[in-house]
């Protein structure tokens, strides 16, 4: 007999957590957690620097920190988990494959499952950045696990392509180990990462941040003895006669993450191109009913604080299927249509019979716009305007659609989002 | 130490070699300067098993690549390495080249392919729906196959270490001396060798290696060859290898499947004089991209998880010198072995065995063992089969790398067999452990874990490929 | 008569703040957009502080490490004293959050306390 629970989560990171919690909260007794890392808590365990917590907690927490409150939640309400259990496939019946050493491969039915697998950096390969292939190039995430958790040295002189937080974070980090970091080289005009974390990272170390510049050539045979750095157009193509030469033994890699849906691919989950994420509606189900997801999996997030508040709906939403709750729906589906510098919307779209109250919208533009408005049009009509200093793409944005609003609008069939000047 | 016979290389050439060697009763060893088999143009290469259409009529390339190419398939499952027959397919995309595929065609049957044919517009693209709108016809070429050139590499040197040939690896040959009848004293970075019959087996460095004992000097000439490598997402993008006629621009790009499902594109062909230059190029990359349209359309190239660049060893006569050198006998060169080398591989192997035989007066060895066991690879158990397994040997049931799902029984399998890996690298080309979509980004740390426990190393010690490619260069704080 | 400019961090804005000094005390601020802009700029040019996070090895327990934070903020031009106060460290586990690692560390009055579990 084939072992069965109400809602398996895939994934024990803050997203994983937070839908459990919610999903438990909402009263779902059956839930069981599959993690294929030693312990719960995800890729926050490495994040060992403080700034998470302030929306959901009130207070500045490091990463660790803020992982244990959730991991105690979880624990408090004896939500089942299994740990090095690596999930190997999923169903579009809801069939969760998984392995580990004690049990070795076994399946489980699921009535719903909540899809919580996190991101992955992108790797030297996918950037096609020209040179030699020695040791002493990692990416950030790689470079912040060896450090902050074996307490090794990946190199001592460093150059950091890309300006992600994590590679930002990562700056600091080997500056207070004994590293000396040179430089932060990053293609795009703009930083992808905080405010925050280029001041306090590498303004507070005198570590210069070049943009539009890359890295064009990259040195060394066994290890890495440095590389060459050059500007870009704006087409970000690298300018003759701009080289400038770095001795470095390490070079570490932040240029973006990527959603980690191999398994959603496998279970023929619908994927929206622009954030490599499952396409969901409102409920945060993709389109095979009862398969939700949330966090990094669905579309990479700024702050944990959002990705936690994202996987509590996503909990709910599981929990009303699994009971239920959820009424029948009518079919009415109302498009969310990203345009004028808004690159994608979670959800891509609502089924106006289904959703909460108030439901959170969140998106990502292209570009950096200072003194711009978000503007929201129900068809032509425009419903809501937010004036905002600026945007970019290193923070996630939200707006918020209230379900009574809605419903004013009886054939309402596409809500457009875009940027618009102010 | 004396041998019978000493070859310089642990490519697949020299590993060939060593392997048929291990046929007859013989002292041998392979001394390799890098420090594991498989790193110098064998790793960074097509993959492809050609057909044997392309070198001349009459050539030993010619002949050796359609040999090598008819034993292949059986050698796979003597040595269980993964090789698939996919067919190729040269594609000519104007009428006026025409001429240039029959003429293929005519070399082809010459050379003794068998299958061949002219494949027209419609059922090429029948055959291939991504092949390019301009395609018109094309030679298809049934036995070309694929093969994981890592594994061949390492099988033939697993059976020739199970059958008694001894492998010395961060062992650089730095001098030749002809000691007349006794044959030869090799000077290495590990000590002097001696042995009377020398195979030279170097790749790139065979000129170097045949100078040291030859007047007549040999110039092997490092032709680098950029590559693209695409996920697995993209692996069905094109079923057979596709090849582009040489023509009006000039020699083209291929387009393959891999053996494990990913895409290859490349070569690019430029002739560069440092024999360790495998760095890849701005231009070379775009290079890559641009041509592959020629044939291919709508290559994914935002899929490529990786790049790289394969040196080919080149000699302006473009033929293998397999042989002799009458001026220094017992000497046998295995020289200017660049495409279709990994195909005729095999067919080399035979043919130096046979030449060493003939000098040596070689006999059979009754007790030579012709298979060979691959790392077992779990997804082809049935879940019963597996879960036996696992519960036997529980390593088997925790996955290391996450891309390419392999287990921690698979890297404890390569390092612990017959010339088993000692670096990152070693554990990536036996087990494909980090060669996924993030590039070994999350399975790095705990491979080195694996490999420091198993060979009793400090994680210091771990390297990424031997020498001095260290991960790591310290510990937190220790220079603050 | 000073001048110094900052970075606001308060938002991604990120104001470039002219703050106007005499005898040490602010007398002007300017380029902020918002309230946050001039609070952020007179506390970063009069009392410049920073979390300081860390990590110290860990004997015997299920991890070689434990993360650790200055409990409350440290001046600024402490920083470097706090890490350097960390080497050499090594605890017992098991550890637990709030744990203090160092006392008073470097002379701030603040304590190193950790930041994770280790069992």
């Amino acid at each position: 007999m084939m072992k069965t629970y109400d809602i398996v989560i895939i994934g024990g990171g803050p997203a994983g957590l937070a839908a459990a919690v919610s999903a438990r909260k909402s009263g779902i007794e059956s839930i069981l957690i599959l993690e294929r890392d030693k312990e719960l808590g995800g890729i926050l365990n490495q994040c060992i620097h403080n700034g998470f917590g302030l929306h959901t907690f009130k207070e500045e927490l490091t990463g660790p920190e803020y992982a244990a409150r959730f991991i105690r939640q979880a624990e408090d309400l004896k939500i089942e988990y299994k740990l090095h259990t690596m999930v190997m496939d999923i169903s579009p019946d809801k069939v969760v494959t998984a392995m580990n050493r004690e049990e070795g491969m076994f399946a489980i039915q699921a009535k719903a499952v909540i899809l919580c697998m996190g991101c992955r950096e992108r790797p030297r390969g996918a950037l096609n950045i020209p040179g030699y292939r020695p040791a002493g190039i990692y990416s950030a995430g790689t470079a912040q696990r060896l450090v902050n958790r074996e307490g090794f040295l990946p190199g001592r002189e460093v150059v950091i392509l890309g300006s992600g937080d994590i590679g930002l974070i990562m700056a600091r980090r080997m500056t207070f180990e004994g590293a000396k970091v040179k430089v932060v080289a990053e293609l795009m005009p703009y930083s992808g990462g905080l405010k925050r974390n280029i001041v306090q990272c590498l303004n507070d170390y005198d570590i210069p941040l070049k943009l539009s510049h890359t890295v064009v050539d990259i040195r060394g045979r066994e290890r890495l003895t440095g590389v060459t750095i050059a500007a870009v157009d704006e087409k970000g193509k690298p300018i003759p006669g701009t080289e400038e030469d770095y001795d470095c033994d390490t070079l570490l890699l932040s240029c973006g993450l990527i959603p980690e849906n191999e398994l959603s691919r496998g279970a023929g989950v619908e994927m929206n191109p622009v954030t490599s994420g499952p396409v969901v509606n409102e409920s945060l189900e993709t389109s095979i009913e009862g398969v939700f997801a949330c966090g990094n999996v669905l579309h990479v997030h700024d702050l944990v604080d959002f990705v936690s508040e994202e996987a509590a709906a996503a909990g709910r939403n599981a929990a009303a299927y699994v009971t239920g709750a959820r009424k029948e729906a009518e079919g009415k589906i109302v498009r969310l249509n990203p345009t004028s510098g808004v690159r994608y919307t979670v959800p891509a779209f609502i089924r106006p019979d289904q959703m909460d109250d108030k439901l959170t919208v969140r998106f990502r533009v292209g570009g950096v716009y200072k003194n711009c408005s978000i503007g929201v049009y129900f068809g032509e009509e425009q419903v809501l305007r937010r004036k905002r200093p600026v945007v970019a793409p290193g923070e996630m944005e939200e707006i918020r659609l209230e379900k009574a609003k809605l419903l004013q609008y009886p054939d309402l069939d596409t809500i457009t989002i875009k940027i618009e000047e102010a | 130490m004396k041998y019978d016979v000493i070859i310089i290389g642990a490519g697949v050439s020299g590993c060939a070699a060593a392997r048929e060697l291990s046929r007859y009763q013989v002292k041998a060893c392979v001394l390799e300067k890098e420090e594991d088999v498989c790193c110098g143009t064998s790793k960074a290469n097509s993959a492809i098993v050609h057909a044997g259409y392309d070198a001349e009529e009459g050539s030993l390339m010619a002949k050796l690549n359609v040999e090598g190419n008819k034993m292949m398939p059986a050698l796979a499952q003597e040595l269980d390495f993964p090789f698939l027959q996919n067919g190729s397919l040269v594609v000519c995309t104007d009428e006026e080249s025409r001429p240039g595929l029959d003429a293929l065609y005519e070399r082809g049957v010459k050379n003794g392919v068998e299958g061949l044919r002219i494949v027209e517009r419609d059922e090429l693209v029948r055959m291939e729906p991504n092949i390019s709108d301009t395609a018109v016809a094309a030679l298809y070429a049934p036995t070309a196959g694929i093969v994981c050139p890592f594994q061949l590499n390492i099988a033939l040197a697993e059976n020739a270490n199970q059958n008694g040939v001894e492998f010395f690896f961060d062992t650089c040959v730095e001098g030749i001396e002809k000691l007349g009848a006794e044959g030869f004293r090799i000077h290495t970075s590990k000590g002097d060798y001696e042995a009377r019959c020398v195979v030279n087996a170097a790749g790139v460095y065979a000129d170097v290696i045949h100078n040291m004992v030859s007047e007549n000097e040999l110039h092997i000439i490092p032709r680098r060859g950029d590559y693209n490598l695409l996920d697995k997402t993209a692996g069905g993008h094109v079923k057979h290898t596709i090849f582009a006629l040489p023509g009006k621009y000039g020699k083209g790009i291929l387009v393959a499947p891999t053996v494990h499902g990913n895409l290859i594109v490349g070569p690019t062909a430029i002739d560069i004089e440092d024999k360790d230059g495998t760095n890849t190029t701005r231009e070379g990359l775009d290079e890559v991209a641009e041509k592959c349209a020629n044939t291919v359309k709508n290559v994914p190239l935002r899929q490529v998880i990786t790049s790289f660049a394969g040196l080919r060893a080149h000699q302006p006569g473009h033929e293998f010198l397999i042989g002799e050198l009458p001026e220094a006998p017992g000497f046998i060169d295995c020289a200017g072995i660049e495409s279709p080398g990994l195909t005729s591989s095999p067919a080399i192997g035979v043919m130096v065995s046979e030449i060493v035989r003939d000098l040596l007066g070689l006999e059979k060895d009754p007790g030579f063992i012709g298979t060979r066991k691959g790392i077992l690879n779990p997804e082809e158990l049935t879940l019963e089969e597996r879960n036996a397994l696992i519960k036997e040997q529980p390593a088997y049931g925790n996955i290391i790398c996450r891309c390419e799902m392999v287990t921690e029984g698979e890297i404890l399998d390569a390092i612990h067999r017959p010339l088993g890996a000692r670096s990152l690298d070693g554990v990536k080309r036996r087990t494909r452990a980090g060669m996924g979509r993030c590039q070994a980004g999350f399975c790095s740390p705990r491979t080195m874990e694996i490999l420091a426990r198993e060979l009793g190393k400090d994680m210091s010690e771990i390297t990424k490929a031997g020498g001095g490619s260290r991960i790591i260069v310290g510990v937190n704080k220790d220079r603050i | 008569m000073e001048k110094r400019e900052l970075i606001c961090i308060g938002c991604p804005l990120g104001c470039m703040v002219t703050v106007t000094m005499e005898n040490g005390a602010v007398t002007a601020v300017e380029g902020n957009t918002c309230k946050r802009g001039d609070d952020y700029a007179r506390k970063e040019v009069t009392n410049p502080t920073r979390i300081v996070t860390s990590t110290v090895m860990v004997q015997g327990g299920s991890d070689v490490t434990v993360a650790v934070k200055t409990r409350s903020d440290v001046p600024k031009d402490k920083i470097f004293d706090c890490v350097k106060a960390l080497k050499g460290i090594t605890v017992k586990a098991p550890v637990h959050i709030g744990d203090v690692i160092v006392a008073d560390v470097a002379g701030t009055g603040v304590d190193i306390v950790a930041t994770s579990e280790v069992k």
